[in-house]
């Protein structure tokens, strides 16, 4: 590729480049200023202005400051952690025997167990969400299931549902609607990595005397930590920041940060809090969790 | 590898958490798909079977409005996605150390991290501001939101998804049979055309359909992003879907269900066959003359 012109070389890293200077950075640059300005019924105050020949700068840090002190957005940001939280584990715990066994089942059945994955992940995401709606209101089929076998009572006393036999937008029905959804992109990382696991390295532990559960643990879970670490970025980073499950599943005591941002935009007008709001969330969510998942792949490239 | 046992419980205790995970994953797709047969206005108790909700759709002026402005953008964006996502992945994988290399990578990872809210949210107070100083400056606001903006979300979303597949791809490749063809005489864009491009011809198909169902199925960008009388089909559907269970949706979803469906067993059948015969193909060529 050397033999590339010049040219060439430049526009192929000069057109994404703009791209993503005029339509990304720019406008984070756009909310962050936004979010330090005062708003003024429909317009933004400016931050920088001459005044008296000297350039004042007016940033409002009280959006942040209300942030800080406002009792309501910090127990936001953590449910909102804690939902992202409750998930992963879920997804997990359910995706994890799940793509160990799709891995271990006979070669010739792979493929298909694999496009039985893929199948709902491509499926439109609206659609999968809205249809718990219907298994969980009155009388739907899950909804009448869980009420047979008396699991919501079970649900009400650990408070994931107010009061049996109510379930849609309950924290239950958010958080089942997460894992449904994400459970794929837990599946899917992890399945790749076990099928890629060379079992004769089980075969080895157990002409050593390692029985087949010390064999799982100290072998398969150790070398199947970049899929679960990629597994529970994938579930837990897009839960953070989720707007449409909690607005179609959750209820009214299931607040996360996503929804509120958008409810400061379209609901009570204030672009600057939207703005605080939006970029606290990347500064304290997105960019740590970004780093982290960052230095595991770096770990795993190196390990290999 | 397992003693013998604990061989057949194990079995049994696999294929049940794998019938229990299937079901999870396709009991509400199902439900959602039956549902949309029920003669009742209340979609979730059976009344017995009927069509009528799919004879009323060609009369929701709303949805099908939704769904040509939904299918417009999302040729749109799949086919920039994979232009944008092929140059940014070039770009990564050919040039590697750039000037701003650093922050070109993380712009182009970002959006895969980002909250969509955040995006939405970025993007249109941007526009907004653009709108602002155009109105000042020559008195119309560039650019109106509408179809223009949607899909500039979505573009910068799709761009993302593009180049990871795209990336993937190029960094698999022998740079020597490019090596080879320029050595042989052709110019680098003959190079790209007749080598790189059948090579990496996958993962653009797989590119182009990844962003086209990104963009089909987006609700929050579109919501941030669009404009009057710009409603995108998912917009419509999460407006009733808001409200409560609507019949109209299930039967929109059975149709959409259906295509994915087909659309995903008829691709990945294709990409199999194509990916048996490359390997065929690299074996044959490689296998040692005589």
């Amino acid at each position: 590729m050397k033999k590339h012109g010049r040219g060439g070389r430049f526009a192929v890293i000069a057109v994404p480049y703009a791209w993503l200077l005029v339509f990304f950075l720019l406008p984070f640059l756009v909310v962050a200023k936004i979010s330090v300005s005062e708003m003024e019924t429909t317009t933004i105050k400016d931050i920088i202005v001459w005044k008296d020949g000297a350039l004042a700068i007016t940033a409002r840090i009280g959006n942040y400051l209300l942030l800080a002190q406002d009792d309501l957005y910090l127990r936001t940001y953590a449910s909102s952690l804690g939902y992202a939280a409750v998930t992963t584990v879920l997804c997990l715990a359910i995706g994890y025997p799940f793509a160990y066994f799709m891995a271990r089942a006979r070669r010739s059945l792979q493929p298909a167990l694999l496009m039985l994955v893929m199948l709902p992940f491509w499926t439109s995401f609206l659609l999968r969400v809205y249809a718990w709606k219907a298994l969980l209101t009155e009388h739907g089929l899950v909804a009448d299931a869980i009420e047979r076998i008396g699991l919501d009572r079970w649900l009400a006393a650990v408070h994931l549902i107010p009061d049996p036999g109510q379930l849609m937008n309950t924290r239950f029905s958010l958080i089942l609607g997460m894992t449904y959804t994400y459970l794929p992109f837990m599946i899917l990382p992890l399945y790749s990595n076990l099928a890629k696991m060379d079992l004769r390295l089980l075969e080895a532990a157990a002409d050593l005397g390692a029985n087949a559960w010390t064999a799982f643990w100290r072998i398969t879970v150790p070398l199947s930590r970049p899929g679960i670490v990629a597994g529970a970025m994938l579930v837990f980073i897009p839960c953070v920041g989720e707007y449409v499950i909690p607005e179609l599943l959750g209820g009214p005591q299931t607040q996360m940060i996503g929804r509120t941002l958008w409810d400061e935009f379209f609901s009570n007008n204030d672009w600057p809090m939207a703005c605080a709001v939006a970029v606290t969330m990347v500064l304290l969510v997105i960019v740590p969790l970004a780093i982290f998942s960052r230095n595991q792949a770096e770990a795993t490239r190196q390990a290999a | 590898m397992t003693t013998m046992r604990s061989g057949l419980a194990n079995r049994t205790f696999a294929r049940a958490w794998l019938a229990l995970g299937y079901a999870f994953l396709y009991v509400p797709i199902v439900a959602l798909v039956v549902y949309s047969f029920n003669d009742s206005p209340v979609p979730n108790v059976w009344r017995g079977f009927t069509l009528r909700w799919y004879a009323a759709l060609p009369d929701d002026r709303e949805l099908i409005a939704g769904l040509a402005l939904s299918l417009k953008v999302a040729v749109a964006t799949a086919c920039a996605s994979v232009v944008l996502g092929t140059l940014a992945a070039f770009a990564l994988v050919r040039y590697r150390r750039f000037f701003g290399s650093t922050l070109f990578s993380g712009m182009v990872a970002a959006p895969l991290v980002m909250p969509e809210v955040i995006i939405g949210l970025s993007l249109l107070l941007m526009l907004v501001s653009l709108q602002r100083m155009t109105e000042a400056a020559f008195g119309v606001g560039i650019p109106e939101r509408g179809m223009l903006t949607i899909w500039f979300g979505h573009l910068l979303l799709g761009m993302a998804y593009a180049t990871v597949v795209v990336r993937a791809r190029l960094q698999t490749l022998n740079p020597q049979l490019e090596e080879a063809a320029l050595d042989l005489g052709a110019r680098p864009w003959q190079v790209f055309w007749l080598v790189t491009l059948p090579m990496i011809g996958q993962a653009l198909l797989s590119a182009f359909l990844l962003t086209f169902t990104l963009s089909l199925d987006d609700v929050v960008l579109s919501a941030f992003l669009s404009g009057p009388g710009a409603t995108t089909m998912p917009l419509v559907i999460f407006s009733r879907a808001r409200l409560g269970l609507n019949p109209s949706v299930n039967a929109v979803a059975t149709i959409i269900i259906t295509f994915v469906a087909i659309g995903v067993v008829v691709a990945s059948y294709l990409l199999a066959r194509n990916e048996r015969r490359r390997i065929l193909d690299a074996a044959v060529a490689e296998r040692p003359a005589g």
